[in-house]
């Protein structure tokens, strides 16, 4: 039955959309909140047989995807968490009921292409619903129509093309090794040959599309333009979970299922993902707009998951996923307070800003929960997630990856505290004296991802012991 | 490869290029139509019907329909306007027909060295009712949902763009 995560979602969509007037408009937020709800209930309890129980006539249809393990449970239950908070940040961020069901829509149209994406079991379908993923993106990125949301939107589509251009060869080449594009028969054709140079090129082909869609290093420049540039609740599904599904997760199954962890593709995963956390995080230090630091900081935090995955020892794995799931609610979290303080403030020069916790505490005490989750600050989520990253490539003895981790780590803290000195911190300036705490729509998701960051913190070894251990059986 | 083919082949390679260097949405989108149509005509020659229905329905078809009716939302642009983008566009692409041909030449040269095991899919040999609703079912649901999201994007985008009062920016 996890078809029905495709199924429903795009049934919603078409019904939302029947000419009934303004009771679906309103019905549109309610509707989506309560399918995020259903599916993180459905994530997070592996044993109900909506997992493994087939729907006849739907499981005809679907039958080539993938079986639900432990890794697409994770991606469904981010899914739905970051997916809610965009929701909820719309309904606090566009006041015109029309837009904001439109908007809905289309948010409602990328949640059915990240769940195909997880439970695509071959790569034509995998790339079908990467597209869906990137076609609705470009519709939430371009949705204000100003100048910098059309640029944005247009780098990102014209980076996508080239992204998928690369993966639509690829396929093609496994197609005519193996006659057929499963998971299955690729990975065969990739065991029995290893050495075939087109083969190699088609795994080549396929990772550099991946590269691409994850915005990593040298493949980033799209990013921190579609990002900042896109309307708030669009940056936080963007950030918190459309790149990690359509790049980052893909990457992960496609290793594991199909190339194979190889001591060439290790290399390479392990000098993108350090190129990534090093470029970004730098990067991130001289920004200005707030967004675009938190554009940065992205791009450095999914090179530790990239960097936990070329490690290729299933401590790196489970740590990679990890902190795949804690950059989702942590990013999303950042980005849900940046539109905060956005629109209350009207700006997001940090230069401008200044004691703003003082007029918006909660705001600011999430802020400081996700900023240190990211630094990687004990008790939090983000600190194990890392630490077991830092851990597996010591063990594997990369120490040289592990060392410039470890100082990322370092610079990561140090622009975020001066964002949140900046942001936060410090005297309040009179023209904000008016200011107000966000409202409840903003402030409720904010608070909810502040509480999974700290709660996974308190609950790591418990989740490593019964979660996120056992994905070691996938390798 | 047989002298039509070669001929559709240019025809296909010179009407993409068209699509990319014109500086005219609609001759683009048309251009693109074009190119889609020349590539359906191969397939079919080359064996493969049901790709050649669907690349002439969905790309030829469908979506240049969607192009035209996107560029008829827009408004047009200066004539001095398409003067210098027409330069820019020509300057910018200049390199692209040369590429093209040079990757043309590598490729007559030196295709037949590398053997390619070519090995059909399973469901390019049943029909088309077997290919669509059995074998690729999940897909063809996928690619309903992409042309959905493409409707929905011309529709949030485009609507009351050249409304007296919109939102045009």
């Amino acid at each position: 039955m996890p078809s029905l995560l495709i199924i429903i979602p795009l049934l919603a969509v078409l019904i939302l959309n029947l000419p009934l007037g303004r009771i679906m408009n309103r019905a549109s937020f309610w509707v989506t909140v309560f399918l995020c709800a259903a599916q993180a209930r459905l994530a997070v309890d592996p044993t109900l047989p909506f997992w493994r129980e087939p729907l006849p006539p739907l499981s005809d249809i679907f039958r080539s995807g993938t079986a639900v393990d432990d890794l697409s449970l994770v991606m469904f239950l981010a899914v739905a968490l970051v997916t809610f908070s965009s929701v909820m940040l719309c309904r606090y961020w566009c006041e015109d009921e029309e837009r904001r069901f439109n908007f809905v829509s289309v948010i409602l149209l990328t949640m059915v292409g990240m769940n195909g994406i997880v439970l695509a079991g071959d790569l034509f379908t995998l790339y079908v619903f990467i597209e869906i993923a990137a076609v609705a993106s470009f519709v939430l990125i371009a949705f204000e129509r100003g100048r910098d949301e059309c640029e944005g939107s247009f780098k990102y589509i014209v980076l996508s093309a080239v992204a998928s251009a690369m993966m639509l060869a690829s396929i093609g080449i496994f197609l005519m090794f193996t006659g057929g594009v499963s998971f299955a028969e690729a990975g065969e054709a990739l065991k029995g040959v290893t050495t075939n140079p087109l083969l190699l090129l088609a795994v080549a082909l396929f990772a550099g599309g991946l590269f691409i869609k994850s915005g990593l290093v040298p493949f980033h420049g799209w990013l921190p333009d579609a990002y900042s540039a896109a309307p708030a609740p669009a940056s936080v599904l963007l950030a918190g979970v459309v790149t990690k599904a359509a790049g980052v997760y893909t990457l992960m199954r496609l290793t594991v299922e199909v190339f194979g962890i190889t001591p060439a593709l290790q290399s390479v995963l392990v000098a993108v993902g350090l190129a990534s956390i090093v470029i970004g995080a730098l990067a991130a230090i001289g920004q200005r707009d707030v967004k675009r630091m938190l554009a940065y900081s992205s791009i450095s935090q999914v090179g530790y998951i990239i960097l936990g995955l070329g490690v290729g020892t299933p401590l790196g794995f489970a740590g990679a996923i990890f902190h795949l799931f804690n950059h989702a609610v942590f990013k999303s979290l950042l980005f849900i307070n940046a539109a905060a303080v956005e629109r209350e403030t009207g700006t997001r020069d940090m230069r401008e800003m200044g004691g703003i916790a003082k007029r918006m505490p909660v705001t600011g005490l999430t802020s400081v929960v996700a900023v240190l989750s990211t630094a990687g600050i004990p008790p939090f989520s983000g600190f194990w997630s890392k630490l077991v990253i830092i851990v597996a490539a010591w063990s594997a003895g990369r120490h040289g990856a592990a060392a410039t981790a470890i100082m990322a780590s370092l610079v990561t803290l140090a622009y975020f505290l001066i964002m949140q000195r900046k942001m936060f911190f410090g005297l309040l300036d009179r023209k904000y004296e008016g200011i107000s705490e966000a409202g409840g729509f903003a402030v409720v998701p904010s608070i909810l991802l502040a509480l999974v960051t700290v709660c996974l913190g308190f609950a790591a070894p418990w989740l490593f012991e019964t979660f996120l251990l056992p994905v070691r059986s996938i390798l | 490869m047989t002298f039509e083919a070669g001929i559709l082949l240019a025809l296909l390679v010179a009407s993409a290029l068209w699509a990319v260097m014109t500086y005219s949405l609609v001759m683009s989108a048309i251009g693109l139509g074009i190119a889609s149509a020349m590539l359906a005509i191969l397939m079919y020659e080359l064996g493969a019907p049901m790709a050649a229905v669907i690349e002439l329905s969905v790309c030829a078809g469908l979506i240049t329909v969607v192009f035209i009716s996107a560029i008829s939302l827009t408004p047009r642009m200066q004539d001095r306007e398409e003067r210098a983008d027409a330069k820019r566009r020509l300057a910018r692409f200049f390199p692209l027909p040369l590429i093209l041909a040079a990757a043309a030449w590598v490729m007559f040269a030196y295709g037949d060295a590398v053997e390619l095991p070519i090995a059909l899919p399973q469901a390019e040999q049943g029909g088309v009712r077997e290919a669509l609703w059995e074998a690729r079912s999940f897909d063809v649901i996928g690619q309903i949902v992409i042309i959905l999201a493409g409707a929905f994007a011309v529709v949030i985008l485009f609507k009351n763009l050249r409304k007296p009062g919109g939102e045009r920016r």
